[in-house]
């Protein structure tokens, strides 16, 4: 009996299958996010493509920092989003049409930053990453950023701090403001 | 007797070959493990609840009533399965799949005997807290799309629970990965060869399973599905096998937290005499009893409560426990 099937359904064919599929999940997710007029479905969508995001990240061999794609991308965020979605708008109203100079702006924005992009990638010079070498395990990842990067991960935690603090001055001052009004209603 | 079923698959063998057979053989087993861990979840659910009760439980259907659950699904698979008319049809139907998806990944990586994670990640642990969060993606998904204010109202507790309780779990889940030195679950078995984690990080230990049973949604947690204030919370307008997904989902997740508690904390498949894997089984359900018996003696609380209890305690608590274990770390090793 010769092995049919086991000809195609090799392990190289199903990591490019997989490929694909990540692929799919960043473009389609991507499309989810900016096209439909239903803010739900854009959130969602955007879940999908960080996700497909995530995949790419494991191609490129970096299994952690995939997981913190999705814990903070997915699991976080995008919460976050529809979180503060659900509570500011009803949904159940009809959705307004587009207006129509925004949406050519969006255009205009998007289509500068794929250009720009696209100069960057075509003009660097990419090596594969076994080539370039290096360990980026997480121990290495933790040492770059206490060490090289230090600058740069005391600025985000700074910009972090800086809106931490604001989201509770702005609702300390908003439930003052609330309780006041209430107290000379009664 | 065995001698077709070698045959077989020698056949399936040569026909699809090792890698495409490997994968469809450990997803069917997963799968099978997942329906049968919740029938008998539960199955010891209904019997827990009803001795503390001072009742019998089910008893009728095969021995000691336990193919009452068996009865039960069956009836579930075979009922209608209804959306309600104003639903959001495509992310109402969408949400019982994408809620049944993350419990199953972990599977991956759970570490049941020396030799039988299916793939031992470097970072295994992390595989598990991050696909937990589409959990609660789901959970919103079906709450806003049933288009109901209780599925939405729990839909929103749920949320809130979970993103708070989130947080006290990974600090005190760290404290223990510090110890190890690795996010690997197979290291942090192979680090609890002389003692548990739990007699270094008992604090740490309590924390995570107060924060497990906020993500289980289970009393005193249960507010998301309090079923008496919100009819039964997200998943209100779910029928049939919908509904099902959901409650094996739960029950699924029971199982997944409880084996990353015994990982962590109880020395994972390490004890005597026995098979790791029977020791890793025995631990594991243990605990479930453990928080199963919780739910029964505990009320449920109030919402501003369960949120003040997690912001201004567990996590200043966790904190302060994670910053400790650092320093005692880098002083003693």
């Amino acid at each position: 009996m010769t092995p049919v099937m086991a000809h195609y359904i090799r392990p190289e064919v199903i990591a490019y299958a997989c490929f694909g599929l990540v692929l799919l999940l960043v473009f389609a997710g991507a499309l989810i996010a900016v096209i439909p007029k239903n803010i739900i479905y854009n959130v969602f969508g955007l879940a999908t493509s960080l996700i497909g995001v995530a995949g790419l990240f494991i191609f490129l061999g970096s299994e952690f920092l995939a997981m913190m794609e999705v814990l903070i991308y997915v699991g976080a965020i995008a919460i976050a989003i529809v979180f503060a979605i659900m509570l500011s708008q009803p949904m159940h109203l009809q959705i307004p049409p587009r207006w129509r100079p925004k949406v050519i702006f969006s255009l205009v924005v998007s289509a500068v930053v794929f250009v720009s992009f696209g100069v960057l990638v075509a003009h660097t010079d990419w090596q594969a990453a076994a080539v370039r070498g290096g360990s980026w395990q997480v121990r290495r990842l933790g040492e770059l950023l206490l060490t090289r990067y230090e600058l740069a991960f005391e600025l985000i935690s700074l910009v972090l701090l800086v809106a931490i603090i604001g989201a509770i001055i702005t609702a300390a001052a908003l439930g003052r403001a609330q309780a006041g009004r209430e107290e000379e209603e009664a | 007797m065995t001698g077709w079923l070698h045959d077989t698959w020698q056949w399936l063998l040569a026909v699809f070959g090792p890698v495409a057979l490997a994968l469809v053989v450990g997803l069917v087993a997963v799968l099978v493990w997942v329906q049968v861990n919740a029938l008998f979840l539960v199955w010891l659910e209904r019997k827990v609840a009803a001795h503390i009760q001072l009742r019998i439980g089910p008893k009728e259907v095969g021995p000691f009533g336990l193919l009452q659950t068996v009865v039960d699904g069956i009836k579930l698979v075979s009922k209608e399965l209804i959306t309600p008319r104003p639903a959001n049809w495509v992310l109402f139907v969408l949400s019982p799949l994408l809620v049944f998806t993350p419990v199953l990944l972990p599977f991956l990586v759970l570490p049941f005997a020396p030799s039988l994670p299916l793939r031992d990640l470097n970072v295994g642990l992390m595989l598990i807290f991050a696909f937990s969060g589409l959990n609660v993606l789901a959970i919103l998904m079906g709450g806003w799309a049933s288009n109901n204010k209780y599925a939405l109202l729990g839909a929103i507790r749920s949320v809130a629970q979970n993103v708070a309780y989130e947080i006290p779990l990974l600090l005190s889940a760290m404290s223990v990965v510090i110890m190890a030195g690795s996010l690997r679950l197979g290291d942090i078995v192979a680090a609890q060869e002389g003692m548990w984690f739990v007699v270094y990080q008992p604090v740490a230990a309590i924390l995570y399973l107060v924060g497990a049973t906020a993500e289980t949604n289970r009393a005193p947690f249960d507010i998301p599905e309090a079923e008496s204030e919100l009819v039964a919370g997200f998943h209100t307008e779910y029928s049939g096998m919908r509904f099902g997904l959901f409650f094996l989902a739960e029950y699924t997740n029971m199982f997944v937290v409880a084996s990353v508690a015994i990982t962590l904390f109880f020395g994972g498949w390490r004890g005597p005499f026995l098979p790791g894997v029977w020791w890793f089984l025995l631990k594991v359900y243990l605990l479930i009893f453990v928080v199963m018996w919780v739910r029964w003696t505990f009320p449920r609380l109030r919402f501003d409560q369960l949120m003040n209890f997690a912001w201004k305690y567990m996590i200043p608590i966790a904190l302060l426990n994670l910053l400790v274990t650092a320093l005692v770390m880098k002083l003693v090793g």
